[in-house]
């Protein structure tokens, strides 16, 4: 019996499991471990603060997720041994394994930043990266009348990195709609030299934030913040006061990883970028948020990594070289406020471009546009989440990244 | 990918001025490309250059900020004070590699 042991049952431990399932015959086991009992679709915390999804929308138990043939156990995992293919759980059991998948994600880590987990902490700073985060600033929000509004963002990499500017959109039509835009001055906080990490996106998206009167702080690497006066305190000493802070935190790979020596300086696995096979042992991927690869940290990069690693595992376990090479692609609907949203679509080696999407020319959805279209394709995700994406139903979209339909000749812009 | 004279060095640079051949690059160099940032390089400042070349010959990508502060060794608030505003940009310059890419 070869026994295939998957570590994390989120987007992309769980997609892997359901399409391992159907590829491995029965001369396989399959394991996957959580330390909880929830699947979480985190997508939607977004929305949460505003009241615009429920708390239960957006949880669902993950046995339910996961075929019936595979082994779920709710436990925590205390290290890997790689040189004896062993894993231990903190309850002390022991996983043999002949090939693991670590797809631990990331988590967000406020205890990294001195005086984030302050008294202040979900009074007048909140993060809305966790379930708990996101519901404790709906009611930060509600009882908010006006004053500095602060975004911040610790350090890249963090998990769907374009969340902040939506978070920042979907405030300002909040505080609108509230009829208290006015009292509110609004400030972006960034460790990025602009709003975004990709020229086109960024001179797009920079200039969303100006025209909805949002100043932004860019290359502001936070060394600590302060309680009395509340302000963020940067490492070159620039003060940012602030009323109410939505800060995301550093995130960081889980821990067992940096305790195993899998891991760099936040606990990532180091990995090929292109087979997401470990750079120190053969028998150890790792897909999803878990790897340093240079991609984006968000659903669809695991979605369109697994769809390339499934065939490569199969191949490696044959003695095979592994053909399918990933090429970091992402796409994101990006809300903008007012019911309406944009689309990007990119790769290792290719910004986000304007254009149509999927199909060239007719979309339905436009790329690095604001249309109601792309904010009902964002709405309808969730339903293909649960109901096509985990389950690892075909989704007719390629997983890598195609120029048809794309604007190269605006790559002027920036 | 344009060439460009530095000082008498003839070197392969991308649209922003960094090296996109990291064996173009020698100490000497390093004084020219700081120089041209208004950087006059100190032993602190070569610790994380000499870092930074180091680390990419193993990892085969630029240390972040956070690396050469916990790997490196060398405090953070320091790499601001050597190379102001936008350490990791500098120092990548200065040092010949390519832009740190832990933004994405």
């Amino acid at each position: 019996m070869k026994r295939l042991l998957i570590l994390g049952a989120g987007t992309a431990g769980t997609m892997i499991a359901n399409k391992l399932v159907k590829r491995l015959d029965d001369t396989w086991k399959i394991t996957i471990v959580d330390g909880d009992e929830q699947h979480r679709y985190q997508p939607g915390y977004l929305f949460l603060p505003f009241g615009e999804l429920r708390p239960e929308q957006v949880v669902r138990p993950r046995r339910g997720l996961l075929p019936r043939e595979v082994d779920f156990l709710c436990a925590a995992v205390d290290r890997v041994d790689a040189p004896a293919s062993e894993v231990t759980l903190t309850d002390g059991r022991r996983l043999g394994y002949d090939y693991l998948v670590i797809a631990t994600g990331v988590s967000p880590r406020p205890d990294q930043t001195p005086g984030m987990l302050g008294p202040a902490w979900r009074e007048s700073i909140f993060d809305f990266y966790s379930l708990d985060g996101a519901q404790a600033l709906a009611i930060g929000l509600q009882d908010f009348d006006g004053g500095r509004f602060v975004v911040h963002i610790t350090d890249m990499p963090i998990k769907c990195p374009v969340a902040p500017l939506e978070f920042t959109f979907l405030a300002d039509a909040y505080f609108r709609h509230r009829g208290i835009r006015d009292r509110v001055e609004m400030v972006y906080v960034t460790p990025l030299s602009s709003a975004f990490t990709k020229p086109i996106a960024a001179a797009h998206l920079g200039s969303m934030l100006d025209d909805r009167r949002v100043t932004v702080e860019p290359d502001f690497l936070v060394e600590h913040i302060d309680a009395e006066p509340q302000r963020l305190v940067s490492y070159d000493e620039r003060e940012i006061p602030f009323d109410l802070l939505v800060t995301v935190p550093l995130n960081m790979g889980a821990d067992f990883v940096g305790r195993s020596g899998l891991g760099d300086e936040l606990n990532l696995v180091r990995v090929d970028k292109h087979t997401l096979l470990s750079k120190d042992y053969q028998n150890i991927f790792a897909v999803g948020d878990a790897s340093d690869i240079p991609a984006s940290k968000a659903g669809s990069v695991a979605h369109f990594a697994v769809e390339i690693f499934v065939d490569n595992f199969i191949d490696h376990v044959n003695g095979l070289p592994m053909y399918g090479s990933f090429d970091g692609h992402a796409n994101c609907f990006v809300e903008s406020g007012d019911g309406k949203g944009l689309l990007i679509d990119f790769n290792y080696d290719i910004e986000p471009l304007t254009g149509k999407y999927p199909l060239p020319g007719v979309g339905p959805f436009s790329l690095l546009k604001e249309t109601r279209a792309n904010h009902l394709g964002k709405l309808a995700f969730r339903w293909m989440y649960w109901n096509l994406l985990l389950p690892g139903r075909p989704i007719p979209l390629p997983a890598h990244m195609s120029m048809a339909g794309k604007h190269p000749e605006k790559e002027g812009v920036s | 990918m344009p060439v460009t004279t530095l000082d008498g060095h003839q070197i392969h640079v991308n649209d922003e001025g960094f090296l996109t051949d990291p064996s173009e690059w020698d100490e000497d160099l390093a004084r020219i490309l700081a120089a041209q940032i208004g950087i006059e390089l100190t032993e602190p400042h070569w610790k994380a250059i000499r870092f930074l070349r180091d680390d990419f010959a193993s990892q085969g990508e630029t240390a972040t900020i956070r690396r050469v502060s916990t790997v490196g060794g060398i405090p953070v608030k320091e790499l601001f004070t050597l190379f102001p505003q936008k350490p990791a940009k500098k120092m990548a310059y200065v040092a010949g590699l390519p832009k740190p890419h832990g933004c994405v």
